[in-house]
């Protein structure tokens, strides 16, 4: 398993750069991540599908759909594209210390 | 008596139903199976009548005739399932129905109406489906007389019913197109929501230089917003717009309504059960089999049949008062037909992705894995025959439930 340093901590990642561990992760990665995401500021509606994430992580141990992140935060699909371009919820899962989502199988 | 009630008499609800029947003695058990529809469909066969490969009379037969004898089989939609009280209530006459073990095999289906723009005047003029019988049936007419143009094929969003069929789709048309001398009069587009032609990486690979070499463009990760049937283009959420002539559209899908009345379902009304024994956290007395299952596999009739295999021995230990163990891994094993009379065969699980190499079947094996041969594409035809005579009817197979690596070549 690779190892990657962000925010001055070493964290694990796979071959795809999304964080294997949830726990390694903090705030400070997500700022960090979200950079090489290219959104240059996390504002407090990318914290609120973040912290949607995270729990959504904590609960069932997987990065929810996009379909659950608008089913469930009320924000629109439109509006994560808006906050998240191009793949919001890779995106955002990748932010938020969590696998890439399950949707596709 | 003890009751087990199954809900839905498609693929996985009538194979349970048929393996029950015989494997749970008949005077200890009544068996009762629940289905709103008189026609069961061969879905596979669906895929073929746009190009005029299958009639609809191919892929029809009663449902009825495949319910076995012994198993009560009730025509009503369910209106709601009342896991508190142990029974489901019909719409047809406010009948309830108790049971001590209910089996939820509802499917999935596609909803065109949660899209913008598909669903209104141009369906079934410049936009078709391919996912329902009226939608195959009315595009095969439609092909019949087009004179060539753009071809979009779009998938409005995952995960969907048969993930192959839209692959398969477009090399058919390429097929097809070559064969009425149109295909340089045809530009074949699939616009997928997925960054690749399938969802696991070494087969998007292979799958996408086969897509190449036949001329089909891939637009990944594009996500439809709306369809403006006026414009003839769909958009994507990131303001992608792709003109078309003829769109050809896989819509969202989703579970039975029943599901959601009842607060079982996720966000797209699948029920959320243990992915390796079918049990609800919730209720120890519920499952749910085949598509209407949210289960991290593909919603296919191989992935219903293997789960109804390791389901049926399970259960048997349940009802004795035994644990249940952890059998299905997720197998999926998919033909895809890929045009000129040639096809492919995929075989995955939740752990290991489509790899190539050849998959054992004594008699009629190997076939290659990931690659085009002919054999393959006699083994999907040859599939049709297997399905009405052998699956639906809960006889054994003689293909492991379990995914094995034999003759899968490893990374």
């Amino acid at each position: 398993m690779a190892t990657k340093t962000i925010a001055g901590k070493t964290v694990q990642v796979n071959d795809e750069g999304f964080m294997t561990n949830p726990s390694e992760w903090s705030k400070e990665i997500a700022v960090e991540i979200a950079k090489e995401e290219g959104i240059a500021e996390l504002t407090a509606n990318h914290w609120k599908i973040v912290d949607f994430c995270r729990q959504a992580g904590a609960n069932g141990g997987k990065a929810p759909t996009l379909r659950q992140i608008t089913t469930s935060t009320g924000v629109s699909t439109k509006e994560m594209f808006a906050l998240f371009p191009k793949g919001p919820a890779k995106k955002v899962a990748r932010v938020s210390g969590l696998g890439k989502p399950e949707g596709c199988v | 008596m003890k009751k087990l009630l199954i809900l839905g008499a498609g693929t996985a609800g009538t194979m349970v139903a048929n393996r029950m029947a015989r494997l749970l003695d008949q005077t200890e058990w009544q068996i009762t199976i629940v289905d709103q529809h008189e026609t069961h469909y061969y879905q596979p066969g669906l895929l073929f009548i746009p190009f005029g490969m299958y009639s609809k009379n191919d892929v029809v037969k009663p449902k009825r005739d495949f319910i076995p004898a012994g198993v009560e089989f009730i025509m009503s939609p369910v209106d709601v399932i009342e896991p508190e009280h142990n029974r489901v209530k019909l719409v047809k006459d406010g009948r309830y129905l108790n049971y001590d073990f209910l089996v939820i095999a509802t499917g999935t289906r596609t909803h065109p109406e949660q899209t913008p723009g598909l669903h209104e005047h141009e369906w079934f003029k410049s936009i078709y489906d391919f996912y329902t019988i009226e939608g195959a049936v009315a595009l095969a007419k439609h092909l019949r007389t087009w004179q060539g143009g753009r071809l979009v094929l779009n998938v409005v969003e995952n995960p969907i019913k048969c993930p192959v069929a839209p692959l398969e789709f477009i090399m058919l048309a390429d097929w097809f197109f070559h064969e009425q001398g149109l295909r340089n009069r045809v530009e074949l587009i699939y616009a997928t929501p997925l960054p690749g032609a399938f969802t696991k990486p070494i087969a998007s690979k292979h799958l996408g230089d086969i897509l190449d070499r036949k001329g089909v463009k891939i637009e990944p990760e594009f996500l439809l917003m709306e369809v403006q049937p006026d414009a003839k283009k769909i958009v994507s959420y990131d303001e992608r717009e792709i003109a078309y002539d003829l769109l050809v559209t896989v819509p969202v899908n989703m579970g039975d309504e029943s599901i959601a009345r009842s607060g079982l379902g996720d966000e797209l009304n699948y029920v959320q059960v243990d992915k390796h024994t079918f049990v609800s956290p919730k209720h120890a007395n519920i499952f749910a089999l085949g598509d209407a299952a949210a289960l991290p596999t593909s919603k296919a009739g191989s992935v219903a049949h293997f789960a109804v295999d390791c389901f049926s021995e399970n259960f048997l230990r349940y009802v004795d008062g035994l644990e249940m163990l952890p059998t299905f891994d997720g197998h999926a094993n998919c033909f895809i037909e890929s045009g000129f009379g040639k096809g492919l065969l995929i075989d995955f699980n939740y752990e290991v992705e489509p790899l190539p190499g050849h998959y054992p079947l004594p008699g009629v094996g190997p076939f290659t894995l990931l690659q085009e041969s002919e054999a393959n594409h006699w083994g999907k035809l040859m599939f049709r025959w297997m399905y009405w005579n052998i699956l639906l009817k809960g006889q054994e197979m003689p293909l492991p439930a379990r995914m094995s690596m034999a003759g899968k070549w490893g990374k």
